[in-house]
């Protein structure tokens, strides 16, 4: 792992100990927000894997009885009841702030006439079969918009846990090990400085002291 | 205001015309991607489903719409039946954020 490469100075280490403190801070903050971002993606992913489920199954039946609406009428006379529609919907969409992630929320608004009904068509031509598979379909509208909608969060939710986890992997094992180790050095060297500085003065005191003892006996000699 | 558009083959989107949906016929792959850039570009769109045999063939142009907050695009199956891929792509979204497949692992 590279190093950071500091001057081994106390200036500097108060300063790698302040960065330390701050990362130490930020790491566990990124930390909480990807457990709870975790939490409310598996929430949702779970809500969107049962609406899936039933939005496939029941489509497969819509499909299922337009084929038959279209056997038992004709494929033209289906296109014909359907080409025209009366009503449009459109969504509204609202966004939603999720653990700082931007997500929307779709609202329908069917506008038209016969809104209620949901048919389109005269009834004189066209087959009962078309009418079962519109209602179900109608009725699939609001699961299928909403699984829009959750589907939207889930990947939106993803790309935000992925950042996350990318940063405080980063805190956790690239940045916080290098400053401790960084700290670790200036220490140590200050350490060694001050082991040096001490033999050192030992060092003069005994010749200061085995100086001022020759002096002494010279000086008894000279009497 | 948003529209909803959905791309697939004609069978599957007809029935879609009468809940308002504005429908995109595609006879293949690469005029559904035509469709599905211009719809996007568009900037009219807030839901665009896609029928599941063209999704699987776009994936990558899908996946670069992904990360946007808007449009949301949404497999669907199709009149041929569901091939599962609907669900392949939350499986994948759970993979990505978690690193594992935590949900789907007992099917």
């Amino acid at each position: 792992m590279a190093e950071i490469r500091v001057n081994p100075t106390r200036m500097e280490l108060k300063k790698l100990q302040a960065r330390y403190t701050t990362a130490r801070r930020g790491h566990k903050l990124l930390k909480d927000k990807r457990d709870e971002l975790m939490k409310r993606f598996l929430d949702v992913v779970r809500e969107d894997k049962l609406l899936r489920e039933r939005v496939e199954v029941s489509l497969g039946r819509v499909y299922k009885s337009f084929s038959v609406a279209g056997a038992v009428g004709s494929p033209k006379m289906l296109q014909e009841a359907l080409i025209c529609p009366k009503k449009e919907g459109s969504l509204d969409v609202t966004y939603k702030n999720l653990m700082s992630v931007t997500v929307p929320e779709f609202k329908m608004e069917i506008v038209g006439d016969n809104v209620a009904e949901g048919f389109n068509y005269g009834l004189a031509f066209t087959s009962g079969e078309l009418d079962a598979s519109l209602r179900e379909l109608n009725s699939l509208l609001e699961d299928m918009i909403r699984m829009a909608e959750l589907e939207k969060t889930a990947q939106l939710l993803a790309e935000e846990i992925e950042k996350t986890r990318r940063r405080v992997n980063a805190l956790e094992y690239i940045m916080m090990p290098q400053y401790l180790a960084a700290i670790k050095t200036i220490k140590m060297k200050l350490d060694e400085n001050d082991r040096g500085n001490t033999t050192r003065l030992m060092k003069v005191k005994d010749m200061m002291l085995k100086a001022q003892l020759e002096q002494k006996q010279y000086t008894d000699e000279e009497e | 205001m948003y529209k909803i558009g959905i791309i697939g083959e004609r069978d599957s989107v007809l029935g879609f015309m009468a809940l308002g949906f504005s429908v995109h016929e595609a006879q293949n792959a690469s005029e559904a991607e035509n469709i599905l850039h211009s719809l996007v570009k568009s900037g009219e769109y807030a839901v665009i489903y896609v029928v599941e045999n063209y999704a699987s063939e776009l994936e990558d142009e899908i996946a670069k719409y992904k990360d946007l907050p808007l449009p949301a695009i949404t497999v669907i199956p199709g009149v041929m039946g569901s091939s599962g891929y609907g669900m392949a792509n939350i499986k994948t979204a759970v993979e990505r954020a978690v690193g594992a497949d935590i949900i789907f692992k007992d099917n």
